[in-house]
């Protein structure tokens, strides 16, 4: 897999240790092309959207700007994009919510500044230090004051530096957060609750700068959780997310923050929460993934169709013609289980990757509902590609995150079951 | 005085001893050397260790009005406003808590609810700092704070209605274990069972009162906690947003000098949790908890100044728990009912308001008789008719989880349950027996 992002290194300097910085060295970028050509990389996807027409026709945009009752008009012709990386789409997300919405508020550790991975770049210039602040550094008080300030119908948008440090505040999002509108009988709720927070491996993040914690949070009831793969998904799911009457912990894929770039329209619009989105459609196989690798999988998916010279001898002719369907599953809790049981029901096979380990993950809560749902049609047992259980190594990376090596296996090994 | 009971006034005395060490009062060259760039500190040529928030190293004193027979202490000042109906109002709300703990503690024991926790000891605490409070300051409470609530006009038929968890539940539609109060009218936010979670929250509440222009200057936020609580990492957290992100927040400890068995000497080695206010920069005080007039000037001048400053204002409240921690927890395991009974007898909080409205002569033994006998009545008839109310309908057993569209595992789930009851809810009479005290039997379920 190539992701070649070397500025984002220096954005994820953790300053919790004081001195200590890692620099990003990409385990396989600077390796040359293989010889079967380039497989595609974040830089090259399909997935994203290029030109202003493309992104337009992003499936399921709804414009947030319209009111339903207004006759149709050709929106095309009237609207306009940016070409954005997903970071600056975040940024745009939270400008447009807080533009339109006096109660939003952001804050989080090192928000003010615009962030350690420049979400939040002059939001404060723009919106004034009362709504855009830092806190101090206590993530079970962020987590707890974004509940009261929530609680109190007010939009609270609180970030998590990454993802890693959000188990201190796993008290206030089980219990509070999710059960806020439960147990007051309806009388109390926390809607207005968005924690957004950086997730997934990095190339050098090690234990705590590269964890995807989602299948943690997949049993709290209460919960929203979404993971987008692209600038106009961060975008049109963080505006949804905002707006969702319910808690949403938004998970935004840090190694995407500045190697994913798109055209992305700038007005206010949504994509819609729970629910999967086919990206390349297929009646063989199915892969299931959402984040980061969901660019693993895409390069996976050139691998077999044309192996490059190195793995000709190890990827058997008769595969090399499979039609595999990719899915992005993008809201983890809850997820869309009608897209994924439709798609399997019509390819027998299943092979669900994720960056998080095995162990009582998110795949393992699917492939459970998969084959209760789909046991006569399944051709092969569900493979779940994903990150071994053991914590994210440092020098280990390259042997523990998924690849799309690994991601080309496990189709393999379900495709010849 | 407070302290005087033998266990606390052992530990005040080896506090002192323990501080020994650090303990001469600091006293620091009266010529400066200047100071960091990061910190006014001065800049001083003498090492010395520190350890206490008041000069000379003593404790932080505590702030009494009535002493103990319920006459002004010398120098102290009743509350402007305590006129004499104010003062009845007051006393009836301390005795309608222990009319309503007796009651709802004994029929807890004999298993017509599942829990409760009495106030015991803490009358005056509580109905004292509700009393100071705007009707309309949002209170995030712990849960021994159900005088907030009555004194607000929650109302006895309400109490019953969420500790039996009947369909005339609105805190939380019986889904929460007695005691854990909310109503959004009466701006106290429903109680939930994990410890110190409220505090930040009151920081964020406090932040969205400044923030609403209808309310900014007018409100502040209050939030209850007892000193167990306050070694939980939220109440950090709390007192650091609140006092960082300037918020108009009131923080309420009540040291009742117990977290279940815990005494308060093995939860903090300091000086009780006033002690830690300044640590945050944070205008505190510590008043006699067994004293209502004391919290209320207390509580009174916390709010005014919570709203003057727009930042937190913390107050310790320093009591006694009477009772046991709950219906599950027996107290003479792990202290002596003497001294529970010598506390009783010494420092009752209503006892002492008792004498100091004698004083005033606005009260006497025959009005006392007739308040006790009325509130006993009327507390008794609201759990008669509470224990004849069914419950909600079963169906709300899936409700709420989500605001918005229903997601479809829940959806699922409550169609699964309902056919399970189709099937099995006449024969197995673990169910029959159950659903005949909800509201329509569960048959709602297959109705949709």
């Amino acid at each position: 897999m190539i992701i070649s992002s070397g500025v984002l290194a220096r954005r994820t300097v953790k300053r919790r240790i004081p001195g200590f910085t890692i620099r990003w060295q990409s385990t396989t970028g600077v390796e040359p092309p293989p010889a079967g050509g380039h497989l595609p990389s974040v830089a090259t996807s399909q997935y994203l959207r290029l030109t202003r027409e493309a992104a337009f026709r992003t499936p399921g945009l709804s414009w947030a700007d319209e009111d339903g009752s207004s006759p149709a008009r050709n929106i095309v012709g009237g609207r306009e994009t940016r070409k954005m990386n997903t970071y600056q789409a975040v940024r745009d997300a939270m400008s447009v919510a807080m533009m339109k919405d006096d109660t939003a508020v952001v804050f989080g550790e090192d928000v003010a500044f615009g962030g350690v991975f420049r979400c939040t770049m002059g939001l404060a210039e723009e919106f004034g230090r009362e709504r855009v602040f830092n806190t101090p550094l206590t993530e079970q008080g962020i987590a707890g004051f974004a509940i009261g300030l929530a609680s109190m119908g007010q939009t609270a948008i609180a970030e998590i530096q990454f993802s890693d440090y959000i188990f201190p505040a796993f008290d206030q999002i089980v219990n509070e957060a999710a059960k806020f509108r439960y147990r007051s009988g309806g009388q109390f709720n926390v809607g207005k609750l968005t924690i957004r927070t950086p997730t997934m491996a990095v190339g050098h993040g090690a234990l705590y700068h590269s964890q995807s914690p989602e299948g943690f949070f997949m049993g709290a009831s209460g919960l929203k959780i979404v993971i987008p793969r692209s600038p106009i998904q961060a975008k049109g799911l963080l505006l949804s997310s905002i707006r969702d009457p319910n808690p949403v912990i938004f998970m935004e894929p840090k190694i995407l923050y500045r190697s994913a770039v798109e055209q992305v329209p700038i007005d206010d619009y949504e994509l819609p929460i729970g629910r999967a989105e086919t990206l390349t459609a297929g009646s063989d196989l199915t892969v299931l993934t959402w984040g980061t690798p969901v660019y693993h999988c895409e390069a996976a998916l050139h691998m077999l169709a044309d192996p490059p010279s190195s793995l000709e001898r190890l990827i058997p002719p008769s595969l090399r013609s499979a039609k595999i369907e990719l899915i992005d599953l993008r809201t983890i809790l809850p997820w869309d289980v009608d897209t994924v049981t439709e798609s399997v029901s019509r390819t027998g096979r299943l092979v669900i990757v994720h960056e998080a380990s095995q162990t009582a993950g998110v795949g393992a809560e699917i492939a459970a509902e998969v084959q209760k749902r789909c046991f006569l049609k399944l051709h092969a047992p569900v493979k779940r590609v994903t990150g071994w259980d053991v914590p994210v190594g440092c020098q280990y990376e390259k042997f523990i995150i998924p690849d799309s090596l690994r991601i080309l296996d496990g189709i393999m090994e379900s495709l010849n079951y | 005085m407070l302290r005087s009971v033998r266990s606390l006034h052992i530990r005040s005395q080896t506090l002192v001893k323990g501080r020994g060490l650090a303990n001469a009062a600091p006293k620091f060259p009266a010529q400066s050397q200047g100071h960091l760039p990061t910190s006014n500190s001065p800049l001083v040529s003498k090492l010395q260790f520190f350890n206490s928030v008041t000069s000379e190293s003593g404790q932080i004193p505590t702030y009494r009005v009535l002493d103990g027979m319920g006459k002004l202490i010398d120098g102290a000042e009743v509350p402007d406003a305590l006129s004499e109906d104010f003062a009845r109002r007051l006393y009836e709300n301390m005795q309608l808590l222990p009319t309503l703990d007796n009651l709802l503690y004994n029929v807890q024991r004999q298993g017509k609810i599942s829990f409760y926790v009495t106030s015991y000891g803490e009358e005056a605490t509580i109905i004292g700092s509700a009393a100071a409070l705007a009707p309309d300051d949002e209170v995030l409470g712990q849960y021994r704070e159900m005088g907030v609530l009555l004194w607000r006009g929650f109302g006895v038929n309400s109490v019953m209605a969420q500790c039996f968890g009947n369909q005339e539940d609105k805190s939380g539609k019986g889904r929460q274990m007695p005691m854990h109060f909310g109503s959004p009218e009466l701006h106290f936010h429903t109680i939930s069972s994990t410890l110190a979670t409220q505090i930040p929250h009151a920081a964020g509440v406090g932040y969205a009162l400044k923030r609403d222009p209808s309310r900014r200057g007018k409100n502040v936020a209050v939030v209850y906690f007892g000193e167990g609580a306050a070694s939980e990492g939220d109440f950090h957290a709390g007192m650091l947003l609140a006092s960082t992100i300037p918020a108009p927040t009131v923080f309420i400890a009540r040291n009742n000098g117990f977290a279940i068995s815990t005494p308060a000497s093995e939860q903090f080695y300091g000086d009780g949790i006033a002690a830690r206010g300044p640590g945050y920069g944070v205008d505190t005080v510590r008043v006699d908890g067994n004293d209502i007039l004391a919290v209320l000037n207390a509580v009174k001048e916390a709010r005014r100044r919570c709203l003057e400053s727009g930042r937190a204002v913390l107050i310790e409240a320093m009591t006694y728990r009477v009772g046991h921690h709950s219906t599950s927890d027996d107290s003479f395991a792990y202290r002596g009912r003497q001294e529970v009974e010598d506390r009783k007898k010494i420092d009752n909080p209503i006892t002492r308001f008792r004498l100091f409205m004698e004083s005033q002569g606005w009260w006497s033994s025959d009005e006392e008789e007739e308040l006790k006998r009325r509130l006993k009545k009327d507390v008794l008839e609201a759990f008669k008719r509470a224990e004849g109310v069914k419950r909600h309908q079963l169906k709300e057993l899936f409700s709420d989880v989500y605001g918005g569209q229903e997601p479809w595992n829940i959806k699922e789930q409550r169609e699964e349950l309902a056919s399970l009851l189709k099937k099995y809810g006449e024969v197995w009479e673990p169910w029959r027996n159950e659903l005949g005290n909800f509201q329509d039997k569960g048959q709602e379920l297959f109705k949709e």
